[in-house]
């Protein structure tokens, strides 16, 4: 219990902080603050969907799917946010169990490929079918609930309510993950043929992780809709996911909390260089080589190699992305 | 009538340039294992090659030509020293490295070209050859399937006629095997990847006239090279050429009838049915992972 105590202060220090960082912030930065905390939930559900060893190429278009749900179910029952927000999530992870069934046949190089294809289509289908999805200009007029008193279009209370909403994600995810089911995950990643011969079908358990990572993002994209007030398929593009891809390569996937690291330090990052806009592209893709060629963990692994190099240089891990 | 036969006449057109950059795709996924997310970067570094030099500048078309396969070249090689090589033992590392170099290179067309809308290149080859009443081709268009078919018979000559082609072709079935042969397998991949973006530069000079030239042009570049491998069987040149041919055909007749995002749509559901059916392409064999 006692070795606990810094990490329950540390704990507490972040929350408070979470708490009090909208306050001192002008109304842009509250903006991204928003958008920021939906994309820690973007980050962490795909961990869950890389757990297993497969990087999909649509998640961000799983994030879209929510969005879209939530709009037409807004624009078209009136539905609050709260029924909007669950049913965003269903609807992804019910796209996501469909396509489960050809994905899932593949893996590493052609599921990559595979699940771009897949994406894409669906990303296609919003811009070519007007109706319902509006075509390349999207949709709009979707807003954040109004309870008692509180207007949630302001930024500080939906900075909360997005706040508590992802937290409870995020918990949810966090006991996935240190539950026997994604014990089970790791094992399918690191060792399938032997995670089979003791009788775990690795099929159901990709399935899975990209069902619930589905769910997960697709809450996100409901989040993102409900404040942003618009939608289009552009949000959700490849370029969206390249993103997400960078955050999670950054920061570094072998722990929950890397790719929330990498999304806070990237997004900080991005502030700082806005002033050169054209640039912004190269200066991310530059980011993103140099971190593989030079820091292939991720920035979650700078403490170990700190301590490694202070301690007399233990071997240090070559990084992989892959195994195979 | 008329557009039939123009269609079928445009679809093989495309289906040379499709094939030019599908081929190079294939070729460097099979040497290197890396799967180049920056190739529709490549094929539009050698369009704005040809925008810039000879459109903004006034060079003559073919030394132009040439100019952008060397340029697209020299940025291949750049890739593989710099990233592909360092990486080599990690496929995924490879391809997210390359989707920096997309980034990059948007950017840097971005800043040569401006922003704006797209950019036009004249035609350098004027008149049309008219075959038939119902059938006329503009010498441009025939000049860019004569150069392609040129190009890719030259390549399968390379390939299957000349030793350093034999090695390439070992190190793509088994890159161990290949190096205890005695294959210097850093040589190969050199070549590939030479070839590969060689190829790409010529697919982006000759398209450059007949096409929309703007820094994200690369994207629909990419998805359809990703769907010609993929039908044509990843790994298998004669089938990445076939697909190219009956998806550039396929794909005019539906844009044609249908319009182009229908097109694609169908595309990439026909590489997903092709991917469940049968994952080896029409073409291709099954290789061990």
């Amino acid at each position: 219990m006692k070795e606990n105590w810094p990490k329950i202060v540390g704990f507490l220090l972040l929350l408070a902080a979470v708490l009090a960082v909208p306050h001192f912030l002008q109304f842009h930065h509250q903006d991204l603050l928003i958008f920021l905390v939906i994309n820690v939930l973007v980050v962490t559900s795909y961990r869950l969907v890389t757990l297993t060893g497969e990087w999909s190429l649509i998640h961000a278009v799983m994030m879209g799917v929510g969005g879209y749900t939530a709009t037409l179910l807004f624009r078209g029952f009136e539905l609050g946010m709260w029924f909007t927000l669950p049913l965003a999530g269903l609807v992804a992870a019910a796209i996501a169990a469909l396509l489960c069934f050809p994905l899932f046949r593949m893996t590493q190089f052609y599921f990559l490929i595979g699940s771009f294809a897949a994406g894409e289509a669906i990303r296609l289908c919003w811009i070519e079918f007007i109706i319902p999805f509006g075509g390349t200009g999207g949709l709009s007029g979707v807003e954040p609930p109004f309870v008692f008193d509180i207007d949630f279009l302001e930024p500080i209370p939906y900075y909360y309510l997005t706040l508590a909403i992802v937290g409870l994600c995020l918990l949810i995810l966090y006991r996935i993950e240190n539950s026997r089911i994604g014990l089970t995950l790791h094992s399918v990643h690191w060792k399938a043929p032997l995670a089979e011969s003791v009788g775990v079908d690795t099929w159901r358990y990709r399935a899975l992780a990209f069902i619930v990572g589905s769910f997960f993002v697709g809450v996100a994209g409901g989040l993102k809709v409900h404040y942003l007030g618009t939608i289009n398929p552009n949000q959700f593009g490849i370029g969206f996911m390249v993103f997400i891809l960078i955050w999670v390569i950054v920061g570094g996937y072998n722990r929950f909390y890397g790719p929330i690291l990498g999304v806070v330090v990237l997004t900080l990052f991005d502030e700082s260089i806005r002033q050169f806009e054209e640039f912004r592209p190269a200066i991310y893709g530059a980011v993103l080589i140099l971190s593989i060629l030079f820091l292939p963990k991720g920035l979650e692994s700078i403490p170990a190699r700190l301590r490694s190099w202070a301690g007399g240089g233990s071997d240090r891990e070559k990084g992989k992305l892959t195994d195979g | 009538m008329e557009l039939f036969f123009l269609s079928i006449i445009n679809g093989l057109i495309q289906g040379g340039f499709f094939a030019l950059f599908a081929v190079g795709l294939v070729l460097i996924f099979g040497v290197m294992g890396v799967v180049n997310f920056a190739h529709g970067e490549l094929v539009m570094v050698g369009a704005y090659t040809i925008w810039l030099v000879h459109a903004q500048h006034g060079v003559a078309y073919i030394p132009t030509l040439i100019l952008a396969i060397l340029v697209v070249t020299g940025v291949g090689l750049l890739m593989e020293r710099f990233l592909f090589r360092p990486t080599r033992n990690d496929p995924l590392a490879g391809l997210i490295c390359s989707i920096g170099v997309l980034f990059i290179l948007q950017v840097i067309a971005t800043l040569v070209g401006g922003e704006g809308p797209s950019k036009q290149v004249p035609p350098p080859f004027h008149g049309t050859l008219v075959l038939f009443e119902f059938l006329r081709i503009p010498y441009q268009r025939l000049f860019g399937l004569g150069i392609s078919v040129l190009a890719l018979a030259t390549l399968w000559y390379f390939l299957t006629r000349t030793r350093l082609g034999w090695a390439l072709r070992a190190v793509a079935l088994d890159r161990e095997a290949a190096a205890l042969q005695g294959i210097n397998i850093t040589r190969i991949s050199v070549i590939a990847i030479g070839v590969g973006a060689a190829l790409a530069g010529l697919a982006g000079g000759l398209m450059a006239p007949l096409t929309n030239i703007n820094p994200h042009m690369g994207h629909n570049v990419i998805i359809t090279a990703f769907i010609v491998t993929i039908v044509g069987g990843v790994g298998s040149l004669s089938g990445a050429v076939y697909a190219a041919v009956l998806y550039a055909l396929f794909h005019t007749f539906v844009t044609v009838y249908f319009g182009g995002t229908v097109a694609t749509i169908c595309g990439l559901i026909l590489m997903v049915v092709v991917l469940i059916v049968r994952p080896t392409g029409i073409m291709g064999v099954r290789v061990s992972e």
